[in-house]
């Protein structure tokens, strides 16, 4: 079991390197000089030729490609992602870690929503398949997932903050901030749980086990809970653990529709002022967190099936 | 003899979109006390659905009508909640698959105790001690650590050892095997016929054994059931249907595992491999 999860963390250093290495490239391949870039956004009145160098020089732009790679990698290393180019007195580091909180929160009662949510829907839709009820739930996951979430979250300021005047339209800090923004992010979620949970349930309750239960004469909610249930939850276990990093990477929309001053909006200012240590951080900082919830819910599970520990003997 | 159940004109039918698709015929048959009704038929002959519509095991989209009377009481009417109560005491059944039929994520001990729970009123600790005494009688070494282990850990032969221990030790007036050797090796087969031929001399239980192997009846079986496309092909004792089948559809069957026997004990070169 232990050299299991030793060789999946070591495993995953060669993943982070290949994405920090995409992520440089793609970033560099961007068709405008990041140098020119700098001078503008710092309000430079004239852009010289000598200027460009000079600053090329100060950024370090001039030196080969691999060298900046392996430079800007061991900077990365000791948490040092360099200075905003836009505001030459901010650290990149100080930016995410002053954006990160708030989309945390967001992603993250975001997931309470999904979960609280779709396990109980996608349960009873499996228990009564084809009832009236599942047959409604399915016609909204249908129209759900067909809906995109900015559309969704202009939608609701609508309805719910211009027409009702219930909740605010925009920014952060009390609750009921919070809810129109991780509703907005849940709701294509849920569709997409209720219907996993729903369709793992029903695979599995086709299952020999189920049969054997019932020939047991085991009650019906027995059944239901401690094993169709728990089989279920077991095959998604991975799928709910990846959505994690999916919440924070998906928010980007939302926190732009709901002006949430998260690391969406960040990026997305970042992307308009071609600030490309902050693009190339937030990049990177998702890709390690999709590696490390992967990683992470793979040992989970394998802690969690019987049938993927590994006994010692 | 007061037969344990008997079965009278059962038909069962597959609904969909309002039209009724007849699976299984009318069929009838009696198990008494100490005998052994076997079911023979190919694959997709009725045997094991017309068991499973008796046991209210069937989803909600078959329809049922017939009678089947138990302990004088007619199963098929009752309801769920019913037949659920008489499952798994008084009826016990073996299925085909002993590999896939416990749950992967529970102890071979959390499976026998809960159904244990759900049946009797034992303490926790009566009903460990019950669990062991099942695998013991099943002549399973180290039951301390065989009630310990998970599904996958355990042999094909030995979880359907333990089913057919679970089975015995609620003391059901009816076991019901459907295909018990069919998804394991030749060697445990061998032994787990052993099985149930002692519960057979051992116990007072009726037994209805379901296969489509011919040589398998033969070894247990009083009363012999033919089936074919969901009809009654043939009935009567083993040696009957052996040496005179009635129905075409039996000579058939008798024929081809004749030629077979006959083809295997000509490579083999001596006879009397297959008792009768």
């Amino acid at each position: 079991m232990k050299s299991y999860i030793v060789n999946r963390i070591l495993s995953a250093i060669p993943l982070l390197l290949m994405i920090s290495f995409l992520c440089f490239v793609f970033i560099n391949m961007i068709p405008s000089d990041p140098a020119e870039v700098a001078l503008r956004v710092r309000q430079t009145p004239v852009i010289t030729e000598e200027a460009i160098l000079q600053v090329r020089e100060e950024l370090g732009l001039n030196d080969p490609y691999l060298v900046r790679y392996l430079r800007w990698v061991g900077d990365c290393l000791k948490l040092d992602f360099g200075v905003s180019y836009t505001n030459p007195s901010r650290t990149v580091l100080g930016e995410i870690s002053r954006c990160f909180p708030a989309t945390f929160v967001l992603a993250m009662s975001s997931l309470v929503i999904v979960i609280v949510l779709s396990l109980p829907i996608g349960f009873f839709c499996a228990v009564y398949k084809d009832s009236l009820f599942d047959r409604i739930v399915r016609g909204i996951v249908f129209m759900t997932t067909a809906m995109p979430a900015y559309w969704v979250g202009l939608l609701l300021i609508w309805l719910i903050s211009i027409k009702w005047d219930l909740l605010p339209t925009s920014g952060s800090g009390t609750i009921k901030h919070l809810i129109l923004p991780s509703l907005t992010v849940a709701l294509t979620y849920i569709s997409t749980y209720i219907r996993l949970i729903r369709n793992n349930m029903l695979e599995n309750m086709k299952e020999d086990y189920v049969l054997y239960a019932n020939v047991r004469g085991l009650k019906q909610s027995t059944i239901l809970v401690r094993h169709i249930l728990k089989n279920s939850l077991h095959t998604c276990i991975v799928a709910i653990g990846m959505s994690v990093p999916q919440l924070m990477a998906g928010t980007i929309v939302v926190e732009n529709v709901f002006a949430w001053p998260g690391l969406g909006k960040l990026c997305i200012a970042s992307i308009f002022n071609r600030d490309y240590p902050v693009i190339q951080t937030y990049v990177l900082l998702i890709g390690t967190l999709f590696v490390v919830f992967n990683l992470l819910f793979d040992i989970i599970q394998s802690i969690a099936d019987p049938r993927l520990r590994r006994e010692v003997s | 003899m007061e037969p344990v159940l008997e079965v009278k004109n059962l038909v069962v039918g597959h609904c969909r979109k309002k039209q009724i698709q007849p699976i299984i015929k009318g069929i009838d048959f009696k198990v008494f006390p100490g005998q052994c009704l076997g079911i023979l038929g190919e694959s997709g002959s009725g045997k094991s659905m017309s068991l499973k519509a008796v046991m209210g095991l069937l989803g909600a989209d078959f329809s049922v009508t017939g009678e089947a009377f138990f302990g004088g009481e007619n199963l098929i009417g009752k309801t769920k909640e019913q037949l659920r109560q008489i499952r798994g005491k008084r009826v016990a059944m073996i299925l085909q698959n002993p590999m896939t039929c416990f749950d992967p994520l529970y102890r071979i001990e959390d499976q026998l105790s809960e159904t244990y729970r759900e049946h009797t009123d034992l303490g926790r600790k009566e009903i460990y001690e019950k669990s062991l005494a099942v695998l013991i009688a099943m002549q399973i070494k180290n039951p301390e650590e065989v009630v310990k282990k998970y599904p996958h850990q355990l042999s094909g032969g030995m979880l359907q050892r333990i089913m057919i221990g679970l089975s015995m030790s609620m003391e059901p007036d009816l076991l019901i095997a459907d295909e018990p050797t069919t998804a394991i090796d030749a060697i445990t087969q061998f032994e787990i016929m052993k099985e149930f031929i002692r519960i057979k001399k051992e116990s007072n239980t009726a037994m209805i054994f379901i296969s489509h192997d011919l040589a398998v009846i033969s070894a247990i079986s009083d009363e012999v059931l033919v089936l074919n496309k969901g009809k009654m092909a043939d009935q009567g004792s083993f040696r009957q249907i052996y040496e005179q089948p009635k129905d075409p559809y039996t000579r058939l069957l008798v024929e081809k595992k004749k030629s077979v026997m006959d083809q295997y004990h000509r490579v083999l070169g001596r006879k009397g491999v297959m008792s009768q």
